[in-house]
């Protein structure tokens, strides 16, 4: 008794691999010289296998649907004439596996089986052919044979290709793989990290699990919405992104409070609240124009600075928080300004805003003085580079010049503007002549302003 | 509103454009009292009057230079291939003067050439092409090739009002077999330039046209039932130009892209797609391009061997197979 090989075949020159679609025999089945004992799948041409001599199945090493390359042993067979056996030579199959002698020489590797789609089995069962086993498997060699998409994500997140399990034909690792990795990567055992040290998947980002809650008696539980979710993920995001920092400045409105009284009637008459808030937002949209820097966002390690000026303008909902956006800010006055403001925030609350009136934000405006809140210190709305806190806007108590030269209190009304900003691209200074900028075109607003 | 085959849907379409513009005219062999060979411009002779709708010698040629010289004059014809194998009997005078009319002399040539095109119907290898690469290849000329019945309509409309030469390339197959409800009172017009998404899917992604349109909706249900896999199918409607864009942002979502025409396939129109998505989002694929085109063979006669040389649903859902698992 001797045991004879048979492996994949060469179905063309150019072709390394072969997909095993049906298997026609099964173990124990005793099969004459010649006859087919297995399917391979080509673009067009599903192409049998004869059996090389006669014999008994005996093992069957590669699964319906597995992919290998060529030479590949993917079953023995028992023969009775042992000697049969003397040279058992993995010599291709005796019929050149019937290309088609038609024109096109199918190409394209081949397709699947139709049989229920196997998972592609991560390891295959077949042992790749000895001879070359010395240097790395066929499967080490497949992966690293990764598709353009896998290479990108592998050099954008930093991560090792070799550990993450593949799914793909013959254990290639494919687009899910690598987000499946980088999903479950906080517990992974990831490469060795410092004792004690969070683990450092994606990117070198550390994850830090959160502490263990637990809910006490009489709490209510709630499953975060979807809006809660992403506005979760994006704060986290936020924070880890940029590196934040904060400057304030003080405002003297009493110049605007003036203006507003006395445009309002004429703005409540064409439909429009005339709003401290709608000063605030022209002021920036006309200095965005001088501060390219804060009018960007960052891209790898460019700087992108946007051409538009789109303001985004944060309003609070009872369900959570949407920022959507004036688009070309810097074009609109006053009154258009005003406008679209109401416009956005009423359509927010109504639910009525199109998904691109949230996006393409440059610059992003949040008004938390609104509730009385003196300062804000906002988290930036990525990928901008800054967003503006507006604080309460109040009467108090001032150093004034009086009249004969002398100083003297006087009743001002005064709020401060907050702003966070991210320092990788924006210096103190940019973000500081940016906020001396807005403040004196709020000082010097022109009383005629339409 | 009326169920309306593909084939009515284009002769509503030239009803419409001869109705609505006295310059439009048909050309074309039989096309008149005979209706045509697929009776499309059946009827279309007793409205309009045989100055409108005209019958021409067997002569391709002529046809095309008879409508050019129109065009200039300020007409806008559309010739009727009887089929759209014979627009290769016109080539020269198409490509080498009607497509560089507007180049050479600033000239608007706004003429439509329409035909069957396509197998399925065992044609054998003089009915049945599906010329489009030829034609891709010649600067100055766009191509449509519409799949649905709203489309067939909406762009032999869009063909007609265009300013430039236009190739519209019906698929005999579809002619009675497709139907959809559409308005007559509606104005449909197609851009030309613009693809379709025929099918949402986040798996991968099918681009293709015509007949195959159906073939590859047909296999995506199969992959979406037996496999769970959620396939994408891009119609792409028009072939010159083509919209990079649509396929790009299909390419950017799926990451896997399969390509599908009737055309044979050396140097058919999957190649040129395969080029332009490694030039513009190589980096976005997760699996190589492939395709699934008839063979490089003239198309045979006999059934089975039309049937083996055409692509099928079963390879559209093997090769969508193979790249969901790569």
């Amino acid at each position: 008794m001797g045991r004879i090989d048979v492996v994949m075949p060469q179905m063309g020159e150019s072709i390394a691999e072969g997909t095993l679609s049906r298997w026609l025999k099964q173990v124990g089945d005793t099969v004459k010289r010649d006859e087919p004992i297995f399917e391979i799948s080509t673009d067009k041409v599903d192409a049998e296998i004869p059996a090389p001599t006669a014999g008994v199945l005996a093992e069957v090493l590669v699964k319906e649907g597995e992919t290998v390359p060529v030479q590949t042993v993917v079953a023995r067979l028992e023969t009775d004439a042992a000697a049969a056996a003397s040279a058992p030579a993995a010599s291709p199959p005796a019929a050149e596996a019937p290309a088609p002698a038609s024109p096109p020489p199918p190409p394209p590797p081949p397709s699947r089986a139709a049989a229920p789609p196997p998972a592609p089995a991560p390891a295959p069962a077949a042992p790749a052919p000895a001879a070359a086993s010395a240097v790395e498997t066929a499967e080490e060699r497949l992966k690293r044979r990764s598709t353009p998409l896998v290479r990108r994500m592998v050099a954008e997140h930093g991560l090792d290709l070799g550990a993450i399990p593949g799914t793909g034909m013959a254990g290639r690792v494919t687009k899910n793989d690598v987000l499946a990795f980088m999903e479950r990567a906080p517990s992974a055992p990831a490469p060795a990290p410092a004792a004690g040290a969070p683990a450092q998947p994606a990117g070198g980002v550390a994850v830090i699990p959160g502490p263990v809650v637990e809910p006490w008696e009489g709490d209510r539980i709630e499953s975060w919405s979807r809006i809660r979710k992403l506005t979760a993920d994006h704060m986290i995001m936020s924070r880890r992104v940029s590196p934040h920092v904060q400057s304030l400045i003080e405002i003297d409105y009493t110049r605007i409070v003036g203006i507003r009284a006395r445009k309002k009637a004429e703005f409540a008459s064409r439909g429009v609240n005339l709003t401290y808030l709608a000063f605030i937002a022209k002021a920036v949209a006309d200095n965005l124009r001088k501060h390219p820097s804060l009018n960007a966002a960052v891209m790898g390690e460019s700087t992108i600075f946007r051409h538009e000026i789109n303001l985004g303008i944060a309003v609070a909902l009872d369900w959570g928080l949407i920022v959507p956006v004036i688009r070309r800010a810097d074009e609109l006055a006053l009154l258009g300004m005003a406008r679209a403001i109401q416009d956005l925030a009423g359509r927010a609350r109504d639910k009525k805003l199109s998904p691109d009136e949230v996006q393409k934000g440059t610059f992003t405006i949040t008004n938390p003085g609104g509730f009385g809140t003196v300062v804000g210190l906002p988290i930036i709305n990525q990928p901008q580079a800054a967003i503006l806190a507006v604080g309460s806007i109040e009467k108090r108590p001032a150093v004034v010049t009086l009249p004969d030269g002398t100083d003297g209190l006087g009743v001002r009304t005064l709020g401060y503007l907050s702003m966070s900003f991210d320092h990788r691209i924006v210096d103190g200074a940019d973000a500081d002549r940016f906020l001396a900028d807005v403040k004196r075109t709020l000082h010097a607003y022109p009383d005629d302003a339409s | 509103m009326s169920e309306t085959t593909y084939l009515e849907a284009i002769r509503a379409g030239l009803a419409e454009e001869l109705a609505r513009d006295e310059t439009v005219l048909l050309l074309g062999e039989d096309i008149g009292s005979y209706g045509g060979a697929f009776k499309v411009t059946e009827g279309l002779l007793d409205r309009f009057g045989a100055g409108r709708v005209i019958d021409t010698p067997i002569a391709e040629t002529a046809i095309v230079g008879a409508a050019a010289g129109a065009a200039h004059m300020g007409f806008r014809p559309v010739c009727e291939m009887q089929f759209i194998d014979f627009l290769s009997c016109a080539y020269s005078i198409l490509t080498n003067y009607v497509a560089t009319a507007r180049y050479r002399a600033d000239l608007s040539t706004p003429m439509v050439i329409r035909g069957p095109s396509g197998g399925f119907v065992r044609g054998g290898p003089f009915h049945s092409q599906n010329p489009e690469a030829a034609y891709l290849h010649t600067p100055g000329l766009k191509i449509v090739a519409p799949a649905t019945a709203r489309d067939a309509k909406g762009l032999i409309k869009a063909a007609i009002r265009d300013d430039d030469p236009v190739l519209y390339f019906e698929h005999k197959y579809l002619y009675r077999r497709i139907k959809e409800t559409l308005d007559p009172a509606e104005e449909v017009l197609t851009p030309i330039g613009s693809a379709r998404l025929a099918r949402e899917g986040g798996d991968l992604s099918v681009v293709t046209y015509s007949a195959m349109v159906h073939k590859a909706v047909e296999a995506a249900e199969r992959l979406e039932r037996e496999d769970g896999l959620a396939v994408e199918v891009i119609d792409l409607r028009t072939l010159a130009p083509l919209d990079d864009a649509a396929i790009v942002a299909s390419v950017k979502k799926t990451n896997r892209v399969l390509l599908v025409h009737e055309d044979t396939r050396t140097g058919g129109l999957a190649a040129e797609i395969t080029a332009r998505i490694n030039e513009q989002c190589f980096e976005w694929l997760d699996a190589p391009v492939r395709r699934v085109c008839a063979h490089d063979v003239p198309l045979p006669y006999a059934p089975p061997l039309e049937d083996w040389v055409l692509p099928q649903t079963e390879d559209i859902v093997k090769a969508c197979r193979w790249l969901a698992a790569y």
